[in-house]
């Protein structure tokens, strides 16, 4: 079963958190104070009720001044009515400012995100990543618009509480508060034995998420090896220990409800108690006593309150933790401080003893000799070409040669460990990023469709490209005569991934993307699978249209590209084993001869 | 709301019904001692002035004159008590303080029984209906599995689940709490003054109205929220997932543009839940309050015309602050049912789905997944212990002849494949080769009945397979399949899964053929290692190598390898083939490849192409027939000599 480091929770407070999470409530301060400001009000208009009560009671009720008592009452009323106008400004305030510091970490996130680099991007699943920017973030909300300040709102009224039961009576105050440190034992015994169990609930839960998660990816396998029993056995026992988890939790809080209850109560009869005799002795009024009673009673609730605050406070902590984690990874692609500005690219590119490696070779030997250079699991080695302006290379090689990680690298998705990559004579490293990404278009073998419609896909989000544009790209790559064949043309809805299209079709589209954003070079990884012969010649069409006037780095798998290209490098296991046209590597009867026996030749026929 | 769509919950309700009845009876004594101890009160804070006018109501009475001298008597005729009297009192007082503590013990004891009993039972039924829930997963066919996203299946297994336990735990405790205090403490606050409490409950149907009115505004504003959530969601998710081609067309600009517009609508959504969830709360304190304030007043005058007592006060106070809760739970509570309806129609969305693979054996009609629940006694849990002991019946062995007649299959709209007709005699090995797509492993799937047949039939032993029970036909049927699933437990269990009691033997000698054995023991827990995110990550072939291993565990009549060894390489490869030949010596065998060198030594190749058999031969006769096998072949030869460069 897997636990993921989601459910792990650690203190309730840490400073450092908390100091760092308190920089993100500084530009609302203003309402934040008056947020507080409010709260104060408020919890005092809370104690005023059995004020007003007491001296109803003492000062208007005992001398039969109905006058006065309709005043008390009317205050009392308008009171009431504050209370209405202050708490709802305040839940206002307070969850608004939530909402607005939620909306600043989550951009902050997501802005990270946009820098953080590819190979960072390759060790985290989606899935995590996602949950940064939304379930904990959300976590997070709870603890600002709810969690803090109505802790401080408690605390406030505890204090006014016990400030007006000692200044009316200092002996039945003593008193009446002796129960308060049998409450504050109460309060601890729980909440120790809440965060037990909530923590087991949390793994519980984490357990048997993951645990369908992994049966229902792959229930055919569950099913063809007749495992239904035991799977079913394996989760009732997860299941179990969500119930016994469970039980336990229900156990702590319904000992502490009435616990609760009846520590108030014993408040109560004391006072009732103490007071009356102090009545009949004529060191207490019957308002007095009355507020002593009514007092008591909302002691109690902010007490029990807190211990569920404490959750929140948990859980905040826990996930500010990893947000922070996310938020304090590196961004390894650096730009250069003082980026080389080229008025025009040309689209020349050359590859200058390029060795690159996604990793090293595992972990072991990297303690082992640390550093040397054996570490690193080359995929490129030693790798030169140079491609001159308007010229079209064809990349061929067998699987796993390295072809498409030298797309990767040309783009600086990834930076080489030795040797240079050059764009117009200037290593890329020394460019700026957007500059030189924004000189290439990109067509992958896996095309990634947005959710949108056919011209959001084309267009994708670059302002200058016109709706005309639009249209003459997808005329250009034979994309328009499909578009035409669709009710909504160029706003037809394409779905998650693109699912309702087809292999060539979203060819197509990725093709016209890159034409509509006119890139000086043109990337292209050819997809693989094949297409009826309809699309194959719109394909190749279009590829002829994308190529023409361009630089070009291309991935080939089709003969005709080959063909079209100035030069052909025949990769092999990280290395360059042959450069030259068709012709000439033909007659040198090497590695590309026989790859062309291999992949190619039979398209010829055909 | 209709009481039909929590039928659902009927069973499970009903098989809780005496808890859940001891849980009700707990609601009603818990507030029976908790709304006596007010009354206490009232008779404490009365005993105070009982000594000088035994008889309140006598005063109504009196004349105006006489009843003014004796309400001046509450603050001030005390004094003229005797030091006896006051010991009197004193001691009465003490007495009602006992009391009162004796009650408070007394519902505290019914409240803890309350909560740990019917929030119990809730947990119970979520366990229960999570159980059924799981084995009704476990029966649905695999066209279920490719309709429904999983994540979509796990969060109405999880979070519907967790608001259907809400709506049944404190959603019946409160609602029962409310009603029972309610039908308590009216009486008694009627008894006390019946002006009073009109005036008090005049705020009640108010306060139900708010609750309501706001609990569908904040309903509605609520889904509008998750609506957008979702939206923003899906934008980090496609962000996220399409990295690469933001990256290359330099988006990330635009994206974060894009995405903080949806932030804006997001908390734009919010605000507008805010408006009105902030006023909820206050708007129900206000009314609450307003009952305080009415009783200061009109009570006050009461208290002055003597028409109630101070001790009537203080317990009508009491007995409205005792209600104040329960009715803002009210609120609370309708909101809790609503979630809960709604999620308990996306749970039973599952529940209503029906297996696609009927399973006509009678032997297998104790298994739950077609009867999620069959009332009364028997739940799912003990007709899968009844299963789990017949599984020790030995199951009647195959033959292994295959017959495949005229099968047609469509997925989707789409023919997959069409008119097969091939027999593969008992203990033969079959091999077949085709394009990614031609229809191959949708072929050997229909032998393990993952689907079923759109037209004609497969038999096997002469048998329609439809006729086996679906236990007895994949026990016979060892399968390594194309994407190689492993789950996160040991080697062992991975090897072993599926199978009961297993010799260590058995283990070892299936982990040797499928050459997995030195990898095992090269791990330090040897096969206790565990496998997956929390252990070891295997490599391809490590993983192709141990599914082989969990097949031949299994001993099977027909052995089925759908591109089992794509991962592996060459050398390992033939080293497998090797052990594997003798295994599959006297086995009916089916070998999906695009390696000729895997399927050279078959009896016989089947080539398919888009859904239909074009080749079928020897390898020698494939060889010079020059259609698709042939060209493979040569192709293959290529390839090597490129490897070894």
């Amino acid at each position: 079963m897997q636990i993921h480091e989601e459910e792990v929770l650690g203190q309730a407070y840490d400073a450092r958190l908390m100091r760092r999470l308190f920089s993100y409530l500084m530009p609302y301060k203003t309402w934040i104070l008056a947020a507080l400001l409010i709260i104060l009000v408020t919890s005092l208009i809370q104690v005023s009720g059995p004020i007003l009560t007491q001296i109803g009671i003492d000062r208007f009720i005992a001398t039969k001044d109905l006058g006065g008592l309709n005043q008390i009452a009317l205050l009392y009323l308008a009171i009431v009515f504050v209370g209405f106008f202050l708490g709802y400004l305040q839940t206002y305030v307070m969850q608004l400012t939530g909402q607005k510091i939620m909306v600043d970490l989550r951009m902050q996130i997501f802005s990270h995100l946009q820098k953080l680099s590819l190979s960072f991007y390759d060790k985290s699943p989606v899935g995590r990543l996602m949950t940064r920017v939304t379930t904990d973030v959300d976590v997070l909300n709870e603890l600002f618009a709810t969690g803090v300040v109505t802790i401080l709102g408690d605390l406030v009224v505890l204090f006014g509480i016990v400030a007006i039961l000692f200044y009316h009576n200092f002996e039945l105050a003593l008193v009446a508060l002796s129960v308060v440190p049998l409450l504050v034992i109460i309060t601890i015994v729980f909440k120790i034995k809440a965060r037990n169990s909530y923590r087991r609930v949390r793994t519980a839960i984490a357990r048997i998420s993951a645990f369908l998660q992994e049966q229902m990816t792959g229930m055919s396998i569950v099913q063809l090896f007749n495992h239904e029993v035991r799977s079913f056995r394996q989760f009732e026992d997860i299941n179990r220990g969500h119930l016994r988890a469970n039980l336990d939790s229900v156990f702590a809080y319904s000992l502490f409800y009435p616990a609760v209850e009846l520590v108030s109560s014993l408040a109560i009869a004391l006072i009732v108690w103490y007071g009356g005799g102090q009545i009949l002795n004529d060191d207490l009024t019957f308002g007095e006593l009355v507020l002593f009673i009514y007092l008591s009673e909302k002691f109690f609730r902010p007490i029990a309150d807190l211990s569920e605050k404490y959750n929140i406070l948990q859980s905040a902590m826990a996930s500010s933790e990893r947000i922070f984690k996310l938020l304090d990874t590196p961004v390894t692609l650096q730009q250069p401080e003082r980026p080389v500005q080229l008025n025009r690219i040309r689209g020349e590119i050359e590859f200058h003893h390029v060795w690159f490696a996604y990793k090293r070779v595992d972990s072991h030997s990297k303690s082992l000799t640390d550093g040397s250079q054996g570490d690193w699991q080359w995929i490129l080695k030693d790798v030169s070409f140079r491609i001159p302006a308007g010229e079209a290379v064809a990349i061929v090689g067998h699987t796993g040669a390295g072809k498409t990680t030298l797309i990767n690298l040309v783009m600086r998705f990834y930076d080489i460990q030795r040797g240079r990559i050059l764009l117009d004579g200037h290593d890329i490293r020394s460019l700026d990023v957007l500059q030189l990404r924004r000189a290439f278009g990109l067509v992958l073998q896996d095309v990634f469709l947005f959710s949108g419609t056919i011209a959001s896909n084309i267009r994708l989000d670059t302002p200058w490209i016109t709706e005309k544009a639009i249209h003459t790209a997808a005329q250009d790559v034979n994309l328009s005569e499909f578009v035409a064949t669709l009710p909504n043309g160029y706003q037809e809805a394409v779905k998650e991934r693109g699912s309702t299209l087809s292999t060539g079709e979203k060819q197509l589209i990725a093709f016209a993307r890159a034409l509509a954003h006119d890139p000086i070079n043109l990337i292209l990884d050819e997809a693989t699978s094949s297409v009826d012969t309809g699309t194959e010649k719109r394909i190749r069409e279009a590829i002829v249209r994308l190529m023409a006037g361009r630089t070009c780095l291309i991935i080939a798998h089709r003969l005709s590209t080959i063909q079209r290209a100035n030069r052909i490098i025949v990769l092999h296991k990280g290395e360059v084993r042959e450069i030259g046209s068709h012709q000439e590597l033909l007659a040198g009867r090497g590695l590309y001869f026989k790859l062309f026996q291999l992949q190619y030749q039979e398209q010829e026929i055909s | 709301m209709s009481l039909s769509q929590f039928a659902r919950l009927f069973p499970y309700l009903k098989r809780y019904r005496t808890r859940l009845l001891l849980g009700f009876l707990c609601v009603i004594l818990s507030n029976m001692a908790g709304s006596a101890a007010p009354w206490l009160m009232k008779s404490a804070v009365d005993s105070l002035d009982q000594t000088l006018v035994p008889d309140r109501r006598a005063t109504r009475y009196l004349t105006d004159d006489l009843r003014d001298t004796h309400n001046r008597s509450i603050v001030t005729n005390k004094k003229l008590l005797s030091k006896n009297q006051k010991d009197h009192i004193s001691k009465n007082l003490f007495a009602y303080g006992l009391l009162i503590v004796l009650l408070a013990l007394l519902s505290g004891l019914f409240l803890f029984l309350m909560r740990r009993i019917i929030i119990g039972v809730s947990r119970y039924i979520e366990y229960d209906l999570r159980n059924n829930l799981f084995a009704h997963l476990l029966g649905l066919s695999q066209s279920f599995y490719h309709q429904n996203k999983t994540g979509d299946l796990i969060s109405r297994s999880m979070h519907d689940m967790h608001a259907v336990r809400m709506m049944i735990g404190p959603g019946i405790m409160y609602s029962a709490n409310t009603l029972v205090r309610l039908v308590i403490i009216l009486p008694l606050m009627i008894y006390i003054s019946p002006n009073l409490t009109l005036f008090a409950f005049l705020i009640v149907p108010v306060v139900a109205v708010a609750v309501k009115v706001f609990g569908a505004m904040i309903h509605h504003r609520f889904e509008k929220i998750q609506e957008t959530f979702s939206d923003l969601s899906s934008n980090v998710q496609e962000n996220l997932a399409g990295v690469r081609v933001i990256r290359a067309f330099t988006q990330e600009g635009t994206q974060t543009e894009k995405f903080r517009l949806l932030n804006q609508t997001y908390l734009q959504k919010n605000v507008d839940l805010i408006r009105v969830w902030g006023m909820f709360h206050p708007i129900l304190a206000v009314l609450l309050s307003m009952g305080s304030v009415f009783v200061l007043w009109f009570g006050g005058r009461e208290l002055i015309t003597g028409n109630i007592s101070p001790g009537d006060f203080v317990a009508f106070n009491t007995y409205l602050t005792l209600l104040t809760w329960p009715m803002i739970a009210l609120g609370w509570v309708i909101n809790i049912v609503q979630r809960g309806s709604a999620s308990l129609k996306r749970v039973d969305y599952i529940f209503r789905a029906q297996t696609e693979i009927f399973d006509n054996s009678v032997a297998v009609q104790a298994f739950p997944s077609n009867h999620p629940f069959q009332g009364k006694q028997s739940s799912s849990v003990l007709a899968v212990q009844d299963e789990t002991e017949s599984n020790q019946a030995p199951a009647s062995l195959f033959e292994g002849r295959i017959d495949i007649k005229n099968l047609s299959f469509s997925y989707n709209g789409a023919l997959v494949l069409r008119n097969i007709n091939l027999t593969i005699p008992a203990g033969s090995t079959y091999a077949i080769v085709g394009e990614t797509g031609s229809g191959k492993s949708t072929l050997v799937q229909l032998l393990a009945r993952v689907f079923d047949p759109s037209q004609g039939q497969v038999l096997i032993d002469g048998k329609v397979i439809q006729e086996y029970s679906l236990k007895t036909l994949r026990s016979q049927i060892g399968y390594v399949p194309q994407e190689t699933f492993l789950f996160s437990e040991t080697i062992r269990e991975n090897i072993t899964f599926g199978r009961e009691k297993v010799e260590k033997a058995e283990i070892v000698s299936a982990a040797v053929l499928s050459h997995i054995l030195p990898d095992i023991q090269g791990f330090p827990l040897g096969f206790q290692t565990m496998v997956g995110e929390r252990g070891i990550t295997l490599s391809g072939g490590q993983k192709q190598r141990t599914a082989i291993a969990r097949a031949l565990i299994r001993n099977p009549r027909i052995l089925i390898l759908d591109d089992a060894l794509s991962s592996v390489d060459t050398l390992t490869e033939e080293e497998i083939l090797k052990g594997l030949r003798a295994v599959m010596e006297g086995r009916t065998s089916i070998l999906i490849s695009h390696r000729v060198s895997t399927v050279k030594f078959s009896d016989q190749i089947i080539v398919l192409k888009k859904g239909t058999i074009v080749e079928q031969g020897t390898h020698q006769e494939l060889v010079e027939s020059d259609g698709y096998y042939a060209d493979l072949h040569r192709k293959q030869m290529l390839e090597d000599e490129l490897v070894e460069e």
